[in-house]
């Protein structure tokens, strides 16, 4: 090490601990707890069928009933997973949100790693007369 | 011969002794768990002829991820992979979101190992028909199972008694020959067993199921790229990267097609795409024991090797962020007796345990293949930055991508319709995950870099970059 180079603190034991907590929580408020609420499961519809009670009710020919009912299924008990179709109309403002989120995490994260590249630079080449 | 390299202020040397079949057998040791679950919800996503199609686009999009990832990796030949490429060419905040990236895309992927090893002892447990001293049907419940499979490769991990690259490369091998066995099985020159003619619906969807199939269509190869970690092992990296990536991923290609053709072939796809052992239904759908059984092997050998290598792949990330002082230097600690990175490994357990516990399968892989897909987008910039900062000519290169940047382009414009495609119909997941990496960017930047020696970042041998970095 140089001198002048950055000397970082040193982090106690529970400055360590609660930087642990914070990250697990974060990882189940952000990404499990919207599971667990069932906030992630939308965007399916219900497709309309003559009848859920028979196989060509349910649009099913022949090959198809026999593949259902070797895997154990009836009429009733596939009719759900049949008629199930996500539901592909979207809001275009939602659209444009995600995709704002999404080109500004990485304009964040560039940024933010530039000046921070430009540190490690220094202390490893030297400053540079600009 | 023998290559060393500083890593953390220690010398290490590897020896250079992996050949062509080596990095083709690590690449596609990992990814195979794939064709066994989790491509079939694109035919959820689109229907069946969809899912083909996804398949084909989603190989596009990896050759673009294997010509990148062969040049940045054979000269940025350090451990570590994309995190090691993102500290040199990037900066630290992108490294600490590259291998949460990993770490993430690694556990994910072991919770859904687990679901569907949990889930297929409790298919078989029922076609077994149990019943207990009173004559009542005894029903296996899988989430024992799922709690047991992490726990017990975590402990193995622990102990470092983790399989081989020799070991996971034979139960690999089985897991592949029982898929072209199967393939044999179905006799695909007749229309005796698979009746495609009859079960294939067009697009049920239409051509926006095409682009939704997508999202899952990444899980046919997702984590090839990994065959680059092993960049300073390799004997002659410059020519047998790429090779061992592409023929892997021509493998994979052809796998995929094969288990597509079977299971499309035999089930409904409604059915299909929401199966969570979509190829051990193929075998129950062929009335063969030996088939179910050869089929059942498969599947816990492919789920248990991927486990396996997610574990061990996930700790060392978070590890090597943690030496790095990226996380808490608690967990860079090594175990005095087994050598294992064991805080990282029992820290990433309850992680595991409670997304495969309580997550659907779809959920899961989802999330696994977002922390992919954030990683192939990081690549499209990476490279542009790396030609930029250290021009053609400038450093010892291993490797030279052709055609600069149209497979950044390519790569990009896939990954932004990938984005398109999560966001239907999981758009909730897609922004839940970008608000975790969010917050975690803004909490390193503003708390924990400060904690970060700066000068030690960089660690290869090069020359200043050049340009405006």
């Amino acid at each position: 090490m140089k001198n002048g180079d950055y000397v970082p603190p040193r982090q106690s034991a529970l400055g360590q601990f609660f930087d642990s907590m914070f990250l697990l929580a974060l990882v189940f408020a952000a990404l499990f707890a919207p599971l667990y609420l069932g906030l992630a499961s939308g965007g399916k519809t219900e497709l309309e069928v003559a009848d859920k009670t028979t196989w060509s009710g349910l649009g099913q020919n022949a090959v198809m009933q026999a593949g259902w009912e070797k895997l154990g299924y009836t009429p009733e008990t596939a009719a759900p997973l049949i008629i199930s179709r996500f539901d592909y109309s979207f809001d275009q403002l939602a659209l444009g949100v995600t995709a704002l989120v999404v080109i500004g995490y990485f304009v964040l994260v560039v940024a933010f790693s530039k000046t921070e590249y430009r540190e490690v630079i220094a202390e490893r080449f030297g400053r540079r007369d600009r | 011969m023998t290559q060393t390299t500083t890593i953390h202020g220690e010398k290490i040397s590897l020896l250079r002794v992996l050949g062509p079949g080596h990095v083709w057998a690590l690449g596609v040791g990992i990814v195979l768990v794939g064709e066994y679950m989790g491509w079939n919800f694109s035919v959820g996503k689109g229907g069946a002829m969809a899912a083909l199609i996804a398949c084909w686009v989603a190989g596009l999009l990896y050759t673009c991820v294997a010509m990148i990832d062969s040049e940045v990796t054979s000269t940025v030949a350090a451990a570590g992979g994309q995190y090691a490429q993102a500290k040199h060419i990037v900066g630290p905040l992108m490294a600490f979101n590259v291998g949460l990236f990993l770490v993430f895309a690694y556990t994910m992927l072991e919770a859904a190992n687990a679901i569907t090893l949990g889930y297929l002892i409790q298919t078989v447990g029922g076609m077994m028909g149990m019943t207990d001293a009173a004559g009542e049907a005894l029903v296996l419940h899988d989430k024992p199972f799922i709690v047991l499979t992490i726990m017990f490769l975590a402990w193995l991990n622990y102990r470092g008694v983790y399989a081989t690259l020799t070991f996971n490369l034979v139960i690999t091998a089985i897991a592949f020959l029982a898929i072209i066995i199967l393939f044999f099985a179905v006799k695909p020159w007749t229309t005796e067993v698979l009746q495609h003619e009859e079960l294939l619906t067009g697009l049920p969807y239409g051509w926006i199921g095409v682009i939704a199939a997508l999202h899952f269509g990444l899980w046919y190869y997702l984590g090839i790229e990994g065959t680059c970690q092993a960049a300073e092992e390799v004997r002659s990296p410059a020519r047998l990267l790429p090779l061992g990536t592409m023929t892997g991923i021509m493998t994979l290609l052809i796998a995929a097609t094969m288990t597509w053709f079977i299971c499309a072939g035999l089930m409904p796809w409604e059915y299909l795409g929401q199966a969570v052992t979509p190829l051990f239904d193929a075998a129950r759908l062929m009335d063969s024991m030996p088939l179910m059984v050869l089929l059942f092997i498969g599947t816990i050998f492919s789920t248990l090797a991927s486990a396996n290598g997610c574990i061990n792949d996930a700790s060392r990330a978070w590890f090597s962020m943690a030496r790095d002082r990226y996380l808490p230097q608690w967990f860079g600690a090594v175990h005095p007796k087994y050598r294992t990175p064991y805080r990282a490994i029992v820290f990433l357990v309850p992680v595991a345990v409670l997304f495969a516990y309580y997550a659907p399968l779809d959920q899961v892989i989802t999330f696994s293949i977002l922390s992919g897909l954030l990683g192939y987008t990081f690549m499209t910039f990476n490279v542009v930055m790396f030609r930029r900062k250290w021009p053609l000519g400038s450093i010892d290169r291993g490797y030279v991508h052709p055609m600069h940047p149209l497979p950044a382009l390519v790569l990009l414009l896939l990954c932004s319709a990938t984005y398109f495609a999560v966001f239907l119909g999981y758009g909730t997941q897609l922004m839940a995950m970008m608000l975790f990496f969010i917050i975690a960017s803004l909490w390193f930047h503003f708390h924990r870099y400060r904690y970060v020696r700066r000068g030690d970042q960089f660690s290869m041998p090069w020359p200043r970059p050049q340009g405006d970095y």
